[in-house]
């Protein structure tokens, strides 16, 4: 079964195209790596796919109903440096952020609630951080926070923007850890990735995009030379370590 | 009640209702949203004398709204169109304003309603407008406006609590979930111009500016919790609304002129003295370090 199916999105910023045409379908439980050059559109895909960009055209469907209706179903780890680390609030109440989607309106998050963040917080390691003012996290401790109000939305799939990027050994082990547990749990997770030397440790399918999608398939069959230089075109020498690497594999 | 604590009522309504709104907007960075709104008003006030040929309150403050959402929507399309978002805010707020200027020249003398007394008001007046309920007077029109746009606000902020909560620190993920960012972005925005329009009569349009930033500003120095921050912003409004009124009795100047220097004062008291994010309480966590690093050279 396909937990998502993406058609003919298009979008653009200005004058120039961001996406063009990008048509693919997520298997469920799969750990999708979406891999590409600066400019890609990477993060403009997962934005576009959540509507936080207007698309020019193309249609995203979860498990075969329109995204609307599935919204709950959807979970979204935003880059890091995206967010005001500023705001007046604790790791807990960022956890609690989680299940607002699920407590509805006028209703405030009670004592289950609390609990059920608590948990979260303990999965990725930082339960002793949870009064903790946020910008007095490192970069790595800040994901983590983020891993467990993911965790707390309860969702099937999962977007993740980056999580990787510039935090440390023990955040990158929980997102290892979490990024497994969700797949033996049947959850779908898409996560724009850059290291392209850790793809196929991390990832059991791959989307090489390019403002299109060069391949999307199973990363042992995706994920080859060739194919790596037709979506990051001249910029061959960025690839020279990875290639190696791929020939050696 | 005597004249005195109708002053002091009104300028307390003044402080509580634009600080709290006041503490949403510092932590949204759009304090100068507030600046710009709080004159673009002037437009939406004749614009309903206008329409309505009368001072009526609640025109009033469906005008100030309605111009007070146009102000933002204008300020965010600048912006988005590649207009630096400092230019936008100025170019929106003084070509509104200065409508509202022009078109207050044509109704002349006939009303009292004039640029001197847009920009400044006059609290010391509120006590003579009253309204008449049942042919008795039954208190200040600008103590029952302020009232009422506390009140509103209050349920507001009650009701979206959540929303404001998130959509303040993440709108990405807030859109993803669903919540109605765009929808909360014009509430606020309506909030500033409801708080504006009530408090104009008594504080003047400039010096609501100081009540809907600086408390703000002020509570955000003193606390890492965000329902605790507003909470801490409409008590410092508060408190600067007495201060400022003690002082312009005792040395005989403008009160809402004391009110605003109170509100600086206020904040330059956190800027310093906070414990958590005050000048010296830095200084100190900074000598405090330093010393640990000598102590530990000293050691190996």
């Amino acid at each position: 079964m396909n937990a998502l199916e993406i058609k003919n999105i298009s979008v653009t910023y200005d004058k120039q195209p961001a996406l063009e045409d990008v048509t693919f379908s997520v298997p469920e439980g799969s750990l999708t790596g979406i891999i590409g050059p600066n400019g890609a559109g990477k993060s403009t895909l997962i934005k576009s796919i959540l509507r936080l960009i207007p698309k020019l055209s193309g249609d995203v469907k979860v498990y075969g109903k329109p995204y609307k209706e599935q919204r709950k179903m959807i979970g979204y780890v935003p880059q890091r440096s995206e967010v005001d680390w500023d705001f007046p609030t604790n790791a807990l109440d960022v956890v609690l952020m989680g299940r607002y989607g699920h407590i509805g309106w006028l209703k405030r998050p009670g004592k289950k609630e609390k609990q059920f963040a608590m948990e979260c917080l303990e999965k990725v390691g930082m339960q002793d951080y949870a009064k903790r003012q946020i910008s007095q996290l490192s970069g790595g401790q800040q994901q983590r926070v983020f891993l467990a109000r993911a965790l707390a939305q309860d969702a099937q799939i999962y977007f993740m923007d980056e999580p990787f990027a510039g935090v440390d050994a023990a955040t990158e082990k929980a997102i290892m850890n979490l990024l497994q547990e969700w797949k033996k749990q049947g959850k779908t997770v898409l996560v724009v990735h850059h290291d392209l030397q850790t793809v196929r440790d991390y990832f059991d399918h791959c989307l090489l995009l390019n403002k299109t999608p060069v391949k999307f398939g199973p990363t042992d069959k995706v994920f080859t030379y060739d194919n790596l230089q037709e979506t990051y075109g001249g910029a061959l020498s960025i690839l020279t370590q990875e290639s190696t690497l791929l020939q050696e594999g | 009640m005597t004249y005195t604590a109708w002053i002091i009522l009104t300028g307390v309504l003044v402080g509580v209702t634009c600080g709290m709104t006041g503490a949403l907007l510092i932590l949204r960075r759009m304090a100068m949203i507030a600046d710009a709104i709080s004159h673009t008003v002037l437009l939406g006030i004749v614009g309903a004398f206008f329409v309505t040929q009368s001072l009526n309150g609640i025109p009033m403050l469906i005008g100030a709204a309605i111009v007070g959402m146009l102000t933002a929507f204008f300020v965010q399309l600048l912006d988005s169109s590649g207009v630096q978002s400092g230019a936008a805010i100025g170019v929106v707020f003084t070509s509104l304003f200065a409508l509202g200027v022009v078109l207050l020249s044509f109704i002349g003398d006939s009303v009292h309603l004039d640029v001197q007394h847009a920009l400044m008001g006059e609290i010391a007046f509120v006590p003579w407008d009253t309204l008449i309920l049942g042919g008795k007077e039954a208190g200040p029109v600008a103590v029952w406006m302020l009232s009422g746009v506390f009140l509103l606000n209050l349920a507001i902020i009650l009701i979206f609590y959540k929303e404001f909560k998130i959509s303040t620190f993440d709108p990405q993920m807030a859109i993803s979930i669903g919540v109605p960012v765009v929808f909360i972005h014009y509430l606020l925005m309506s909030m500033v111009s409801f708080s504006t329009v009530a408090s104009f009569d008594s504080v003047g349009a400039i010096l609501v500016v100081a009540m809907l930033i600086v408390p703000g500003a002020t509570a955000y120095l003193l606390t890492d919790r965000f329902g605790l921050m507003i909470i801490l912003s409409a008590v410092i409004g508060a408190v600067s609304a007495l201060l400022g009124y003690g002082f312009a009795v005792v040395m005989d100047v403008s009160i809402a002129g004391s009110m605003a220097t109170a509100t600086g004062f206020l904040f330059g008291l956190a800027f310093f003295f906070s414990p958590s994010h005050g000048l010296i309480a830095k200084w100190v966590r900074r000598k405090n370090m330093q010393k640990n690093l000598n102590e530990e050279a000293r050691v190996s």
